[in-house]
């Protein structure tokens, strides 16, 4: 065991520092909500076409799909190093870090070569349209009609939730082509040309105020049979790959509220003295030191698996689980620090621009976004520990038979 | 021992109650919680009239200085109901906060003068303390007051600073000690600045004072203890809408989990979703306990005061933090939505905990008390 690079590591992760030292705008502001504006798409678009032309972008990828056969860790030594900075790849990480895979793994030999260049340049957005009104965290529960005309399918129904979807310009999509199954069992994938005839896609307000993830509408929506991902009725196996790495994914950058904090505590006065010689200051802040620690070091444990081939397991569920709420504590317990001021959201104004307050107010979507913590759990329990599942009322029962969603008329 | 409020203090709340429900619906909080700029309807003028009406603002206001003067356990029952509602009116800055600092440090001519006014609501006051960072806790303002009485400095935030009529401003006399100053927001040399608040269905504002003349009030040999006390009594007040409003979310949370199907059963069937709304009703039950024990403590003048005050903040404003955020949790996306209410909930549970300064002020302020 060596927690240090190895000489070659070493090398590379060199070249890598300079590279971003010489090329990252550092004054730019880490803004995680910064996914609103049309200009942050040109800024994050501009940043994603430099790191593809630098090299650096899906690295792992085979060269011929726009990666270049790199290894697993070297991306990971990547992903480290461009995380200490304020870059902009929010718009790119659910085509890059979930839609990507798919393609590799069930798109043909033209649609690799097609597609996955332009999505690695950020060419192409992409979204996830897996949930539905009735259908999240029992995702299998899913409504969205595909029906089978000739060579096509024609969609109707409706997905929410879906992160990016205003700007996207391809989606992968999870529809039910067999009612009369089981509810796993009649699913289908396909992705799809969001632009397309008979799509609509309406964005929601969220609780922070920002406006990040959408409702999309589909009515009548043709998809050719080409379009299909993996087997008629076997869209749930396709998921599970897509969740796996969504997984993965998020847990290497699952924000937890750290790096702000301990830049900011070490800066922060109390009563006039730095905050930091205060005792219960002291002690809370070194608890997040070791539950980040504890993060990192998880997370480096859990890479060095899959750059050996392994791929991500549940245990990836713990980043997340860990990071969302640690994210939301460090932020009330920031506003806490600040007294009177912490109620106050004016920027310029505010301690790190407001930053705490911010995290406090997005910090309940974390906790959700990709899986609840809830569900996470359930996933540790059953899936990691081996315990007996839940029951599940609704098994081998026919889809059409099952409640879903909300029945009290709200 | 009779630990419970009376049936003519119930009848008080379940009147609060109705008359919110009524009059103060959530839509109502939204229309100020979504106004276009800062500067307009940063209350709701036709529930503060109305309430000032039913005479809520002077419950606890002596009847010779203008109010009902009912008594604090009043007071608190109406308090749990603002809480509840959410209503958008300046309450805690003009009775919890101003009023009570007036009754404290007052002297006789200014008790006459104002408290029939912030009684009637032809007045809103409130309380100038806090200095940007520095927060209420730490009396050592920057603002002066000059020997001829007066003001100049900076407050921030001040709790609907733009819209009040009547400030209590904190600032160093002449002598070098901290008092209090009676400062009516058309004087001289006031300006304001309103600030977005992270609930915006309440107002702050920045203040300024340059050479403002400003009336002080009575002094005491030790300003700290002066405002420790205003703060104790502060914190029952707004302990009880704390409560309020943890049990609002509650609420919701278990009528939406009963409703709300996944897996083909109701959520509120799984035992992760139970155990939440199980933890949250405990949570709330300490704090409510803490706060009547807060209230008798109030009402009585006991000289339990600052411990009974101390124990109610604390639990309180975990319980609200708790159960608006789980609230929100027990919603899924929704609850991540603009358009649902869990979020309004978890933006005051903030803004009550900012008030009154860190929880460990109050921590701090407990032990000594105690041990
Ligand atoms: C910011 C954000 C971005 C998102 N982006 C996307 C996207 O791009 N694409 C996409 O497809 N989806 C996206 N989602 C949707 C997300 O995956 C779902 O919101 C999430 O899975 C929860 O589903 P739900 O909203 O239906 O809540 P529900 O499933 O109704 O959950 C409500 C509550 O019930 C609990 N619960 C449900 N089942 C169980 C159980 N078995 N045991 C215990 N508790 C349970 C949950 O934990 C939660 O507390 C996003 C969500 C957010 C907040």
């Amino acid at each position: 065991m060596d927690f240090n690079d190895s000489p070659e590591q070493a090398e590379f992760r060199q070249k890598v520092i300079a590279w971003l030292d010489e090329n990252v705008d550092k004054k730019a502001s880490l803004s995680t909500g910064g996914m609103e504006s049309e200009q942050a798409l040109i800024e994050a678009r501009a940043w994603q076409n430099k790191i593809f032309d630098a090299g650096w972008a899906c690295q792992t990828w085979p060269k011929e799909y726009g990666g270049r056969g790199a290894s697993a860790i070297e991306q990971v030594i990547w992903s480290q190093e461009v995380s200490k900075y304020p870059t902009r790849d929010g718009f790119f990480a659910i085509g890059i870090g979930n839609c990507g895979p798919a393609i590799m793994l069930y798109g043909s030999e033209d649609q690799k070569r097609k597609l996955l260049p332009r999505m690695a340049r950020a060419d192409d957005i992409w979204c996830q349209m897996f949930s539905e009104p009735g259908a999240g965290s029992d995702v299998a529960g899913l409504k969205t009609r595909a029906e089978k005309q000739g060579d096509k399918w024609i969609v109707n129904g409706q997905k929410i939730w879906t992160s990016q979807a205003q700007y996207a310009d391809y989606g992968v999509l999870l529809t039910r082509t067999d009612p009369s199954l089981a509810k796993h069992k009649g699913l289908t994938m396909f992705f799809l040309d969001m632009k397309q005839p008979g799509v609509e896609v309406r964005p929601i307000k969220q609780a922070d105020g920002g406006q990040a993830f959408n409702e999309v509408f589909f009515t009548d929506v043709e998809i050719p049979d080409e379009q299909r991902l993996g087997d008629v009725n076997g869209g749930w196996g396709v998921a599970l790959t897509v969740l796996m790495n969504e997984r993965l994914a998020i847990a290497g950058v699952a924000p937890n509220g750290w790096p702000e904090y301990w830049d900011m505590i070490r800066e922060l006065q109390l009563d006039g003295r730095p905050a930091l010689e205060d005792a219960e200051v002291r002690r809370k802040t070194a608890e997040w030191y070791v539950k980040n620690a504890g993060l990192k070091n998880a997370q480096a444990r859990m890479l060095s698996a899959v750059a050996k081939g392994g791929i991500p397991g549940a245990e990836a569920s713990l980043g997340k689980l860990v990071g969302a709420p640690m994210c939301q504590d460090i932020s009330r317990y920031a506003l806490d620090l600040f007294a009177q001021s912490g109620a106050c959201t004016e920027e310029q104004l505010s301690i790190m621009n407001g930053q705490f307050q911010k995290a406090y107010l997005y910090a309940p979507g974390l906790r959700v976004a990709g899986g609840t913590d809830e569900v996470m759990r359930n996933i540790i329990a059953e899936q990691v520990l081996g315990l007996p599942p839940d029951v599940r009322i609704d098994k081998g029962v026919p889809f059409n038979e099952i409640q879903a969603g909300n029945q009290g008329g709200k | 021992m009779n630990f419970e409020f009376s049936d003519d203090q119930k009848m008080i709340q379940d009147q609060a109650r109705g008359f919110l429900a009524e009059h103060s619906p959530l839509s109502r909080v939204r229309e100020v919680l979504e106004r276009e700029s800062l500067g307009d309807n940063s209350y709701d003028r036709d529930v503060w009239k109305g309430l000032l009406e039913l005479g809520w603002a002077g419950v606890a206001i002596p009847e010779e200085y203008g109010g009902l003067g009912m008594g604090y356990l009043e007071l608190c029952v109406i308090a749990e109901e603002l809480g509840r509602s959410l209503a958008a009116v300046p309450f805690s800055s003009s009775v919890y906060l101003a009023a009570e600092a007036i009754l404290l440090a007052g002297t006789d001519v200014q008790k006459k003068q104002w408290l029939p006014k912030v009684a009637s609501g032809e007045v809103i006051a409130s309380l100038a303390c806090a200095e940007s960072q520095g927060g209420i806790s730490v009396p050592g303002p920057s603002t002066s007051a000059s020997s001829t009485g007066l003001l100049t400095g900076n407050k921030r935030p001040v709790c609907d600073g733009a819209i009040a009529d009547l400030l209590v401003v904190s600032a160093i006399n002449a002598n070098g000690t901290v008092a209090w100053y009676l400062v009516t927001a058309d004087a001289n040399g006031v300006g304001r600045e309103p600030l977005q608040c992270i609930d915006p269905s309440r107002s702050m504002a920045s203040l300024s004072f340059d050479h403002t003349p400003a009336e002080p009030m009575l002094a005491r040999n030790n300003s700290n203890a002066l405002h420790a006390e205003l703060m104790d009594r502060a914190a029952v007040l707004f302990a009880f809408e704390q409560v309020g409003g943890a049990q609002a979310c509650l609420d919701m949370a278990r009528e939406y989990t009963t409703q709300r199907y996944a897996f083909g059963r109701p959520i509120g069937s799984f035992q992760a979703l139970k155990h939440k709304m199980a933890d949250m009703f405990v949570a709330i039950e300490l704090a409510r306990s803490n706060a009547y024990y807060g209230a008798w403590a109030l009402s009585s003048s006991s000289s339990s005061l600052t411990e009974a005050a101390a124990v109610a903040r604390i639990s309180a404003t975990d319980a609200y933090y708790e159960c608006s955020k789980e609230n929100m949790q027990a919603h899924g996306g929704m609850g991540y939505t603009w358009e649902l209410d869990c979020h309004l909930y978890y933006r005051r549970a903030q803004y009550l905990a900012s008030l009154l300064g860190r929880q460990a002020y109050w921590k701090d302020r407990l032990i000594e008390e105690v041990a």
